[in-house]
């Protein structure tokens, strides 16, 4: 088709919201005074005019078919008014304004097999990205990760008895798109990328890949008469930077690409200034389809911060409390010189003090 | 006609459990839904699915694809093992900008429900990491499809590669008593003011706008934008001194001094002897945590605006950076405070385009050229809310300290 055929797109950008906001919420926009917690998965709002709306939150697959997706707008259309809204971590929440309207639409999320929950100090829906399913370079499934944690997990989305909100999340790579986390699980790679030399010339811009390596490992080489790119494998991180530019230095290994553990990210400014998560554990096997190493890891974690942390405490700031060598002990890890930081700002890491427990 | 299934044996082990499984929501579209095509498609992904899962690893390549006029917005994925799973071969996602704050009908949800399974594999995800509803699995020439399809009903693709990406904000004032701002209004001004720049990547790497209505910051504004707004408020916090006092009527009064009291991180609070909450305003730090606990008593002052704060991103390549304050506070109540926003994100992404490297994040070259260039740069003054405390190092030549003293006292005259 010529150019002149095609079809000019109608740049619009974010669509306006406000066509399709609750009318309860479009009435008392900016007007809210309070809420409080009914029952795990319910929030109610009350608004200064003195009108209320009640939200009922629930778990899915995320990867939703469009079967899925029609039975939660048939929920939504039959038990409430027909307007939902998405969470930061996929949970679909339904809105009533009619108290007596709260259990019917618990009832038939649950009976059509989603999950109510994963509010106030719940473990909340695990964020993940793409994975196997869509990506170019991931290391693992996210969508399974997550699918085999949350049939563990689910007695803590439903009830919110952590003592503080715990947000999970796990990455496919070490980009780490599924961001920080109370607990993150991220794919780690321990070995460095293994190059196709006869596609490197045609398939990668090398100075961009040599300019994408954050530790200067990699440099423009000739092998096998044909340019290509050699890595320095003293100084690789085997983080798989190079990959995503240049995809004949294949990073994933199905034995060597394994799961770490973090812990103690936190985006929430309450107490104390947001943090990033720290490296507890390594080495994890991924291991497909139900990754049961990396899920006991996170259960020995959480069942050790509930019964531990006080009211409030996000895991950082219990692990901040308690120390870092009773966290070691208490979840039963080793601590190793890979916890020891060696990345630029590493020495602010460092205990400058004497201030030890004992 | 009947299609050939493939076996999942690893796959079919994430249907047991009872969280709800992707894969037996994959398996009625190959199963159940009444399109052939999709049928295979979702045959085929299962396929090359299970195959990753036998052999842990990917087998999606990236590509160039895009529809007419716009140079991103696609996440292309060709299959590299095409030849034993050939139905999806072709499997691109679509990113579409939501709606600010995400809040949908569930009339739009079918409609565009309607529209995906027309030419895509009639899977969709609410939301993708940055933000967009991701319509994942469509072929080259049904992307176009879609595409004019949807736009017509009001709905644009999102950005990908090095350009302005979709933007996120939280439920907001719609439905929160902590909002201190109208999220979706500086949504929507600052991300539709960068169309261009979203449908067309060429800035250094990719640039998010992320909007918290509070400084709970559900969006995670701080740790993933590059320009985050923070909600907030300069006068006093209201208290309702007479629920404080069913709060502790209710909870104790130990609970509140161990659980409000001793957890205000700059000791601002102090319960009195008649049980009444007396606040010291001008050491809070707004970091929410009293009115979180009592959502009923304490509430937002009247003087609201936002924090802004420029550079947060992950991990590549640099290591990990939260935002840092370059605006303390800036109020947002009329159409001029949104506009001189607009214009300061304006000169954020040029001065970054002009002196970003390629692939750099504009909190990275802000780690390379110092904050004092960069707030040079952008024409804002040094402000000590930018830091957590004043330079620890001597090695620093000082010799203009007299002039940036003076500029120090004209500026604060100047203010008032």
């Amino acid at each position: 088709m010529a150019a002149k055929d095609m079809r000019e797109p109608i740049e619009s950008g974010c669509p306006d919201p406000w066509q399709y906001l609750h009318p309860t919420m479009r009435k008392n926009f900016g007007q809210w005074k309070y809420h409080d917690h009914p029952r795990p998965g319910v929030l109610r709002h009350v608004a200064f005019s003195g009108d209320t709306i009640w939200t009922v939150k629930a778990g899915t697959q995320r990867i939703l078919d469009v079967f899925t997706l029609r039975k939660l707008c048939d929920i939504g259309d039959q038990y409430a008014d027909g307007y939902v809204h998405f969470t930061l971590r996929s949970n679909i929440e339904f809105m009533v304004n009619d108290e007596s309207r709260v259990e019917p639409l618990i009832g038939a999320l649950e009976s059509a097999g989603f999950i109510v929950g994963g509010t106030q100090n719940s473990v909340a829906m695990i964020s993940h990205t793409q994975g196997w399913l869509h990506c170019d370079i991931p290391g693992t499934d996210a969508s399974g990760v997550v699918k085999s944690m949350m049939d563990e997990l689910i007695d803590e989305f439903r009830n919110a008895t952590m003592p503080n909100r715990v947000h999970i999340t796990t990455s496919c790579c070490q980009i780490n798109c599924g961001g920080q986390g109370d607990i993150a699980i991220n794919i780690q790679h321990t070995k460095p990328p293994k190059i196709n030399h006869d596609l490197v010339a045609n398939v990668c811009e090398r100075p961009s890949v040599v300019a994408r390596c954050p530790v200067a490992a990699i440099r423009p080489a000739i092998v096998n008469g044909k340019p290509s790119l050699e890595v320095d494998e003293r100084k690789c991180i085997c983080c798989g930077a190079c990959f995503p530019p240049c995809p004949p230095m294949q990073i994933n290994d199905a034995e060597h690409s394994k799961l770490a553990i973090w812990v103690g990210g936190n985006h929430s400014n309450a107490r104390g200034k947001p943090t990033f998560q720290k490296l507890v554990a390594a080495g994890i096997p991924n291991n497909p389809p139900r990754w049961p190493e990396a899920t006991a890891i996170v259960k020995r974690i959480l069942k050790a911060y509930k019964a531990g942390a006080r009211d409030w405490e996000r895991v950082n700031e219990w692990i901040e409390r308690i120390g870092w060598p009773r966290f070691f002990e208490e979840v039963e890890l080793p601590f190793t010189k890979y916890h020891i930081d060696t990345w630029r700002g590493a020495r602010s890491s460092f205990n400058a003090s004497s201030h030890i427990r004992f | 006609m009947a299609i050939d299934k493939h076996p999942t044996p690893m796959l079919d082990q994430l249907e047991t459990g009872p969280w709800p499984s992707f894969i037996s929501g994959i398996k009625r579209l190959r199963d159940e839904h009444p399109d052939e095509r999709i049928n295979k498609v979702t045959n085929d992904l299962l396929g090359q699915l299970e195959h990753s899962y036998e052999t842990r690893k990917g087998y999606w390549k990236g590509g160039t694809v895009s529809v007419f006029g716009y140079g991103g917005g696609i996440i292309p994925r060709f299959s590299e093992v095409a030849k034993a799973f050939p139905e999806s071969k072709e499997f691109h996602t679509l990113r579409i900008q939501p709606p600010a704050g995400n809040h949908y009908s569930t009339k739009m949800l079918r409609q565009l429900a309607d529209s995906w399974e027309k030419y895509g594999s009639g899977l969709v995800t609410f939301h993708g990491q940055t933000g967009n509803i991701m319509f994942i699995g469509a072929t080259t020439q049904s992307t176009q499809v879609f595409f004019d399809e949807v736009n017509e009903y009001g709905w644009d693709l999102g950005g990908a590669g090095p350009c302005v990406r979709t933007a996120m904000s939280c439920v907001g004032a719609a439905r929160c008593e902590m909002s201190c701002t109208n999220e979706f209004k500086a949504h929507r001004m600052l991300v539709n003011n960068f169309v261009d720049d979203v449908h067309r990547p060429a800035l250094p790497y990719k640039f998010k706008f992320k909007v918290s209505g509070c400084g709970n910051d559900c969006q995670n504004a701080i740790e993933r934008a590059d320009f985050a707004m923070i909600g907030t408020w300069r006068d006093d916090m209201k208290v309702d001194q007479a629920e404080i006092k069913n709060y502790v009527n209710s909870k104790g009064r130990q609970y509140l001094i161990d659980n409000v009291i001793t957890r205000c991180p700059t000791q601002a609070l102090a319960l009195n002897d008649d049980d009444t909450l007396a606040v010291n305003n001008r050491d809070c730090v707004r970091c929410m945590h009293c009115l979180n606990v009592m959502p009923k008593a304490l509430h937002p002052g009247d003087d609201k605006g936002v924090t802004i704060l420029i550079g947060g991103k992950r991990t590549l390549k640099i290591g990990d950076l939260m935002g840092t304050v370059v605006v303390p506070f800036k109020k947002l109540d009329t159409e001029e405070d949104y506009e001189s926003l607009v214009e300061m994100a304006e000169t954020i992404i040029d001065f970054w385009a002009e002196n970003g490297l390629e692939h750099e994040r504009c909190g990275e070259m802000i780690e390379r050229i110092g904050l004092a260039n960069f707030l040079e740069g952008i024409g804002i003054e040094p402000d000590p809310n930018m830091l957590s405390h004043p330079r620890q190092s001597s090695y620093i030549r000082m010799d203009g300290w007299d002039e940036a003293a003076q500029q120090w006292f004209e500026r604060q005259a100047a203010a008032g």
